[in-house]
């Protein structure tokens, strides 16, 4: 292993660094465009946005193959790496387009959200490269800070309010505990390069050190609280249901994507010596969070607080695989995390057009009778419904047999197997009760409008798309997550 | 045919059939409904050469596909058939059809999705019985229940959302755990052979400790026990059946019930022997209560759609109970009632859909008297209604008679209380016939019911035939599941008898014994093995 800093910079250094580097350019020219005037309705904001996303995504595929550490080792561009750039510039592309026309009826169409958008996903992809606990603290960071304001984005709106503030004081407290898990960490084992920290392990044992373990278990409140993982999940409802629905859906699939890919790097590299004596615990947690997410999904009303509660229960799915552990645990997970960002973002862009103007039609009642009347809409929503339940041909289901499939190998995991796809079965309920307002249902009071906006529609096709594809035929994904684990660097 | 891909051609035609209906004009009626039948009837001409290009005897499967799916999983796109799952791929494509030509007037509001889900439906249910890889079985199982939910969801009667969310919530329920079994299974394979697959015919080599079984056959028997479903788990099919549409309670006992008892035959009795062995009784003590227990509720529904659910409980035990006996008569009877129970009990859904639609009632007590008013109606109500009891000469004394034949086999007081049922679905038939048929005409608007019409006449009349060609000549039919049946018989027994002498040989679990092949596990394009 080569830590020892390159003298020079590579030119693939520079393709492997591009995302970094054209996600920051973007978000300042954002920024600083806004000194020219433009219309409400320009599409001046999406049209950058858009482009960088699509130039990062083709900058990072370009040296796909390579392998390089940068800054010292700060910085790594491994397979991992590669898989989640993409996947991140995947959502970002999609959260742009399904913020689109959304932000502008909703009056919030400024350079800032894109600037912010740019940022955040900025912060997700230093999370899932960097290769030492400095550097997963400061995508952190910049992931959240951006996101903090993004979910207060409708400024007019009290519980856009509320939901910002709540998000900003208690992400405020966890990356307080995640940075005292890291001064831990680095005090037991004397460097923050995970890495080395994962050498250290191995050559000492310390599983024993109260160090060692008050450190890892907050460094593990500190992800835990960005995926959603009971019981650090008290903040998701509030603030998904208070978020712009595009935030939400940006957030929903992106933090919890980047939480997770964080969490697998220190899980594998740093602590992967005692992650033996976690799997337990991570199982005990993985129950919770889902029996806690589908239990109290299944009377919610609201939809976006629905699926704020599946949010957490999916955590819940994907820290089994974690606790499965292992390369093979961690690439289950991260076709999961590739799934699910697909079918829930598709689901929060058809949540997107409800309603005209203004207002914000996201009660199940508003989808009533809706299946028949937009008959594309309602095909869309059922299919992400139901793929969220893991209801075959959907990816949803191959995420979910993948995660179980390598946690059922494990007879001490059982339990939480067992748990697990009852969990799901309880999930239907919630995720059914979304066709039955849309098909058996006749609609009460006024009728729900429709807000049309072409780059929505391409959003709900492409993560349609995706949802069918990957269900119908997982290889390709399937080799790839296991190529972006068994090649971490 | 070797090179013609038959079985997926079968399967993805009305798949195909579906996706067309479906983007047809909303308001169109009678061209959707024009199409929808004639994509039925050519899928069912297309499957009739099931009946003579099966060859009996021939051991295996027959027209085998096989194509790789995920390899990196050892699952496959692979299909078969024998003569058992023949039979039952005819009588899915014949009952669509009947289901969607009685179907024509019934549904008037939304007929375009209606006609396209019941083709979307049949697909699955095909797909269900080729597959020979236990993963894509389990993609097709699954992927039936959306069409099934949303037939009697959209299209059912008062209380159609519980029971359409309650039937789709059941049949998950115990599926999810067949699916834990599944992905168990497929590790010990990976563990044994060091190859990792999904396919049928190597889980039927692979080597089980008994004692493992034993979960795993739950988990298996609990997801087709629902779905047949057997005694404390059927509450969900009265609901079902009295909510759907027609054409829904029509395939939903015609074919839908059938996979449970399929699933048994074809994967949880040969897969795990031992574990059978151990549960047998047990289940056969369920499967006859529930041929009691759904027997005596029949007697007392006030609905007749309700009566008819709570005899499918009834019938279903029989093939349960067939089933458990382990032996050529049990399995024969069991096999012929499926069928059996496929035609009479489909008849007689359609019978009460006929006369729901006239008068938009299905009390007993509303009717009295149909014998004079519609008297086509009543001859062919009574023949169905004889079948169902298990009158000698058709078709539904061959199948309960083997039943209990096997079921005496094995154990006599099996076949004592058993025989019960078959006097008790007497009572309740022919009561439920008396005071609906028989007697003074009770209520005036029964005086102006029409009697059946020619389409109405056309979709019973193949329906008469079958119920008495299978009670008066069974032995094509017996001829052709016979061989099917042996050697699934032969295969449990053989499998139980070596597993057992290797447990008694080492108290540790086999598969761990056995060497791993060298073969690297994570090589992703490796073959799933054909053995």
């Amino acid at each position: 292993m080569n830590i020892v800093p390159q003298p020079t910079f590579l030119a693939l250094d520079w393709w492997a660094l591009g995302p970094v580097i054209a996600l920051t350019v973007g978000a300042i020219l954002l920024l600083l465009l806004e000194f020219l005037p433009q219309r409400a309705n320009g599409n001046r904001g999406g049209i950058v946005s858009l482009l960088t996303f699509l130039f990062s995504g083709y900058a990072v595929w370009r040296v796909a193959g390579e392998k390089r550490e940068l800054f010292g080792g700060m910085f790594v561009h491994d397979p991992m790496t590669v898989f989640f750039t993409m996947l991140f510039c995947s959502v970002g592309l999609l959260a742009t387009l399904m913020s689109w026309d959304y932000v502008k009826r909703t009056k919030i169409n400024q350079a800032e959200y894109y600037a912010l958008l740019l940022s955040s996903v900025l912060g997700m992809i230093v999370m899932a490269a960097s290769n030492d606990l400095i550097t997963v603290f400061l995508g952190l960071e910049l992931m959240s800070l951006a996101l903090y304001v993004m979910v207060g984005f409708r400024r007019s709106r009290l519980e856009s309010n509320e939901a910002a503030l709540k998000y900003f004081l208690l992400g405020a407290f966890a990356s307080g505990f995640l940075l005292y898990g890291i001064a831990l960490l680095y005090g037991a084992t004397g460097t923050t390069n995970l890495a080395m920290i994962g050498a250290f392990l191995a050559d000492t044992p310390l599983s024993t050190n109260p160090m060692l373990l008050m450190g890892s278990l907050l460094v593990f409140v500190g992800f835990g609280f960005k995926v959603a993982a009971a019981p650090f999940h008290m903040w998701t409802p509030d603030v998904y249901e208070g978020a712009p629905t595009s935030v939400t859906g940006f957030m929903s699939a992106g933090a919890k994507a980047a939480g997770f890919a964080a969490l697998l790097r220190v899980a594998l590299r740093a602590l992967g010596p005692v992650m033996a004596d976690w799997t337990q615990m991570l199982a005990v947690i993985a129950f919770l969070t889902m029996t806690v997410g589908n239990v109290t999904a299944l009377l919610q009303g609201n939809l976006k607080r629905m699926l704020a509660y599946s949010s957490i229960a999916h955590a819940g799915y994907i820290l089994v695989a974690v606790a499965a552990g292992g390369p093979e645990g961690a690439s289950a997970a991260v076709f999961y995390l590739a799934t699910y960002s697909f079918m829930n973002i598709g689901a929060f862009a058809v949540l997107t057009m409800l309603g005209k103007g203004r207002e914000e039609r996201v009660l199940m009642s508003d989808l009533q009778g809706l299946g028949f009347r937009e008959p594309l809409l309602g095909l869309a929503l059922t299919a992400f419904m139901l793929s969220l339940a893991g209801i075959p041909p959907m990816a949803g289901f191959m995420g979910k047999l993948y995660i179980f499939g390598e946690a059922v190998k494990h007879p001490q995991l059982l339990w939480v197997v067992i748990a697990g796809v009852l969990n799901s079965v309880v999930s239907v309920y919630y995720y059914l009760r979304v066709t039955v307002a849309l098909y058996m249902k006749e609609p009460e009071g006024e009728p729900v409008g429709i807000s049309w906006g072409a780059p929505a529609v391409v959003a709900i096709v492409l993560t349609l798309a995706a949802t069918l594809y990957f269900g119908l035929q997982a290889q390709g994904l399937w080799i790839q997550a296991q190529n972006s684990v068994m090649g971490l660097l | 045919m070797a090179q013609l891909p038959w079985l997926s051609l079968l399967v993805f035609f009305p798949l195909a059939a579906a996706i067309l209906v479906a983007i047809m004009p909303a308001n169109a009626h009678k061209p959707i409904r024009w199409w929808a039948t004639i994509a039925a009837l050519a899928e069912f001409v297309f499957s009739l050469p099931l009946w003579w290009r099966v060859i009996p005897g021939q051991a295996g499967f027959q027209f085998e596909e096989k194509l790789d799916w995920i390899p990196v999983l050892g699952a496959q796109y692979h299909l078969g058939v024998d003569g058992v799952s023949g039979l039952l791929a005819l009588l899915t494509t014949f009952t669509t059809l009947i289901a969607i030509i009685g179907a024509w007037t019934s549904v008037e509001k939304r007929s375009r999705e209606f006609f396209a889900l019941v083709l979307a439906l049949e697909a699955g249910m095909l797909g269900t019985f080729f597959c020979l890889d236990l993963l894509l079985f389990y993609v097709f199982w699954e992927a039936m229940l959306i069409p099934m939910y949303l037939l009697i969801g959209v299209w059912g009667g008062q209380r159609r959302v519980y029971a359409a969310v309650k039937f789709f919530l059941y049949t998950m329920a115990g599926s999810v755990l067949m699916l834990v079994a599944i992905l168990s299974l497929w590790f010990l394979q990976k563990q044994y052979s060091g190859i990792p697959t999904f396919d049928l015919q190597a889980f039927y080599q692979l080597p089980l400790a008994p004692s493992r079984q034993l979960w795993m056959f739950l988990a298996f028997a609990f997801a087709f026990a629902i779905k047949v479903p057997m005694f404390p788990l059927h509450t969900w099919l009265p609901d079902a059946h009295v909510e759907a549409p027609t054409a829904g309670s029509v395939i939903l006992a015609a074919v839908l019930l059938k996979m449970g008892t399929y699933g048994f035959l074809r994967f949880a009795m040969p897969l795990f022997p031992n574990a059978l062995e151990v549960c047998a009784p047990y289940i056969a003590w369920l499967a006859i209560i529930g041929i009691v227990y759904g027997a005596l509720v029949a007697m007392v529904q006030p609905d007749m759609k309700k009566l008819v659910a709570y005899s499918s409980v009834s019938h279903m035990g029989f093939v349960v109970l067939g089933l458990m006996a382990m032996n050529s008569q049990g399995f024969a009877g069991s096999m012929m009632t499926m069928l059996n129970h496929g035609v009479s009990t489909g008849a007689l859904f359609l019978l009460v859909g006929v006369i729901y639609e006239r008068r938009h009632t299905r009390k007993i007590a509303d009717f009295g008297g149909l014998w004079t008013v519609i008297p086509v109606y009543s001859v062919i109500f009574l023949v169905v209604m004889l079948s169902s009891v298990g009158l000698p000469g058709t078709n539904g004394f061959i199948g309960e008679f083997l039943v209990l034949l096997g079921a005496f086999k094995h154990s006599v007081w099996w076949a004592v209380v058993a025989a019960t049922g078959v006097i008790l679905s007497a009572c309740y038939m022919l009561w439920m016939f008396q005071r609906v048929v028989f007697g003074p005409v009770t209520h005036e608007e029964n005086r102006k019911l029409t009697d059946l019409s020619f389409r109405e006449r056309l979709v019973f009349a193949p329906l008469l035939v079958l119920i008495f060609w299978m009670g008066v000549a069974p032995q094509p039919f017996l001829d052709r599941m016979q061989p099917a049946l042996d050697r699934v018989l032969q295969m449990t027994n053989d499998r139980a008898q070596m597993m057992a002498q290797a447990d008694a040989t080492a108290t540790a679990p086999l598969a761990s014994r056995l060497p791993a092949a060298p073969a690297a596990v994570s090589v992703p394009a490796e073959q799933g093995g054909a053995r």
